[in-house]
């Protein structure tokens, strides 16, 4: 492997995008979970669905569209369809949450339509929709880079305000913090990393690696810095791990992916018990359960 | 004489149909501590959400530190405690630390990061509630009392010239209450940050306070906690449906 990856351009896109991925969608991700917006990242993959299939249908009837780049696409439909869950949130204040079927069964039913129309599924779709390490290519890589730079550099210029939105949101609009402004770019900065990730873990599991390691970090981080370096850390143990697994066995990587984000999982909840039963033995001998 | 810290003047406001405060006049001073009190659903959260601008008032004029309150822009100069502080979600992965630096946000401004000396302004702030042992716990392994504490620090941080609080008691025990308005006291008294309380405890705050509000829809009294004692029975047989109508107003009491 450690061999294959100098021999192979291939390999050297897979896991540098695999790494890229791993620390932005968790770290993204943290802000998704605390605010209870899983669900969106779930709508927005099944609305870059759309977007890929119609780049591959496209790309199959327009000989000028021939080579283009079915990421494109995905990212361009997946950010319009934040901007669209943004609309309907404001239209339907009070039921916010329907937004989101809309908008994922929106996607799916446009993706279902390209998808018959480009005659059915082919290898490049099954790539997209559980992640490949075969199909990586320097131009992903980079567009993947890109989307990593934006939204790092917006976690960090809005670190403040994001937290105490998040924390707290009728604290920050009484600050005077303009979350309406926050709130958008938020929601097309997560439609960046949905798109983004889709290459490598697939549209049907990007959500996951955007909340299972946050799950993970919650359950044994103190704070917020610390749920976020935890985050990115399963994040990354989740991709390699998976990446590795899936080159050697030949398994799409989105769904080893995933299988390690939840054995992360799982050996932290066990661990956790175990430490806390520990605990409790000890301090029953010292204290009197007095806080 | 400097300006009112808070004046609002002929102020109504409605939720669609219904009215919820109507031609709401009240002044608040530099350094007076005002209990607002009036029964469920009188419309004492829209009071606070409209001297906050978080809503905008139907007809009438609110000023804040002198200024018109859509041109208010110096929100650090006001602390804000919500009664929803205390049902945010325990699970939130936050410091205490984390959380009372949050209220440093406005004043750091967009795109900046917290001011050097943020951490000293923490302690200095926990310290204040006497919280300063918990700067690192966790904000959900406290307890109720404990987290309101902590909101207060995030509220104080900014150096605000005025407190407000919205029931920042519910979900508090009854031999924590009174320690927490103690130390609402203190801030007062030591400090001279002007407060304006929503409360349902009257009871446990007249000792502390300067002033009384009653809201019922429209403040059917208002002026210092001396003279509502004196009236206290009458306002409150009002409250509860009696056949008298009284309205005072200021110091001037005006049977009817």
């Amino acid at each position: 492997m450690i061999t294959a990856i100098f021999d192979y351009e291939f390999l050297q896109n897979a896991f540098a995008s695999g790494l890229i991925i791993g620390l932005v969608a968790p770290a993204l991700g943290l802000f998704i979970v605390v605010r209870r917006l899983a669900l969106i990242a779930d709508a927005l993959s099944h609305v870059a669905l759309a977007g890929i299939a119609g780049s591959l249908f496209l790309s199959q009837n327009v000989i000028a569209l021939a080579g283009l780049n079915p990421l494109y696409l995905g990212i361009g439909s997946s950010v319009a369809g934040s901007l669209l869950i943004d609309r309907l949130r404001e239209l339907y204040k009070s039921y916010e949450e329907l937004a989101i079927p809309i908008i994922m069964s929106g996607g799916i039913a446009l993706g279902a339509i390209f998808i018959s129309l480009a005659q059915g599924f082919s290898t490049d779709l099954v790539g997209y929709l559980f992640g490949s390490v075969s199909a990586v290519g320097r131009e992903d890589l980079y567009t993947i880079l890109a989307v990593a730079v934006i939204t790092i550099l917006f976690i960090v210029l809005t670190y403040k305000e994001l937290f105490s939105m998040s924390f707290d949101p009728e604290y920050s609009r009484a600050q005077g913090i303009s979350s309406r402004a926050l709130n958008i770019w938020f929601m097309i900065v997560t439609a960046l990393v949905v798109a983004g990730s889709m290459r490598i873990v697939g549209i049907l599991l990007v959500s996951s690696l955007m909340t299972i390691p946050v799950a993970a970090a919650m359950q044994i981080a103190k704070g917020f810095r610390q749920a976020m370096l935890y985050a990115a850390i399963f994040g990354e143990l989740s991709v390699l791990g998976g990446l590795v697994a899936a080159f050697y066995l030949n398994l799409a990587p989105g769904g080893t992916i995933v299988v390690i984000s939840i054995l992360i999982l799982l050996l932290v909840l066990g661990g956790k018990k175990l430490v806390a039963s520990r605990n409790t033995a000890r301090n029953e001998e010292v204290e009197t359960g007095e806080l | 004489m400097t300006e009112p810290l808070i004046e609002l003047e002929d102020v109504s406001y409605r939720y669609g149909d219904t009215s919820a405060l109507e031609h709401i006049f009240l002044t608040v001073e530099k350094g007076e501590f005002w209990a607002v009190i009036g029964p469920n659903g009188s419309g004492k959260s829209t009071l606070i959400k409209l001297i906050l601008g978080l809503i905008k008032p139907l007809s009438g004029q609110i000023r804040l530190f002198g200024r018109d309150a859509s041109d208010f822009r110096e929100k650090e100069k006001i602390g804000y405690v919500s009664q929803k502080s205390n049902a945010f979600n325990r699970a939130f992965p936050a410091t205490v630390r984390e959380v009372v630096r949050s209220g440093l946000v406005k004043k750091a401004g967009l795109f900046r990061r917290y001011p050097a000396d943020a951490d000293e302004k923490v302690d200095s702030a926990l310290s204040a509630v006497g919280m300063e042992e918990f700067a690192e716990r966790s904000i959900g392994d406290l307890s109720g009392g404990q987290q309101q504490r902590v909101f207060i620090a995030r509220a104080l941080i900014s150096n605000p010239e005025l407190l407000v609080l919205d029931e920042p008691t519910v979900g508090i025990d009854r031999k924590h209450m009174q320690s927490f308005y103690n130390m609402l006291g203190r801030l007062n008294r030591e400090k001279g940050i002007a407060i304006v309380l929503v409360t349902h405890d009257v009871d446990t705050v007249s000792e502390l306070v300067t002033h009384v509000a009653c809201v019922n829809r429209s403040i059917h009294f208002h002026g210092p906690h001396e003279e509502y004692s004196r009236q206290e029975s009458e306002i409150r047989t009002e409250w509860y449906g009696h056949a008298v109508r009284r309205v005072h107003h200021g110091s001037k009491a005006a049977d009817a």
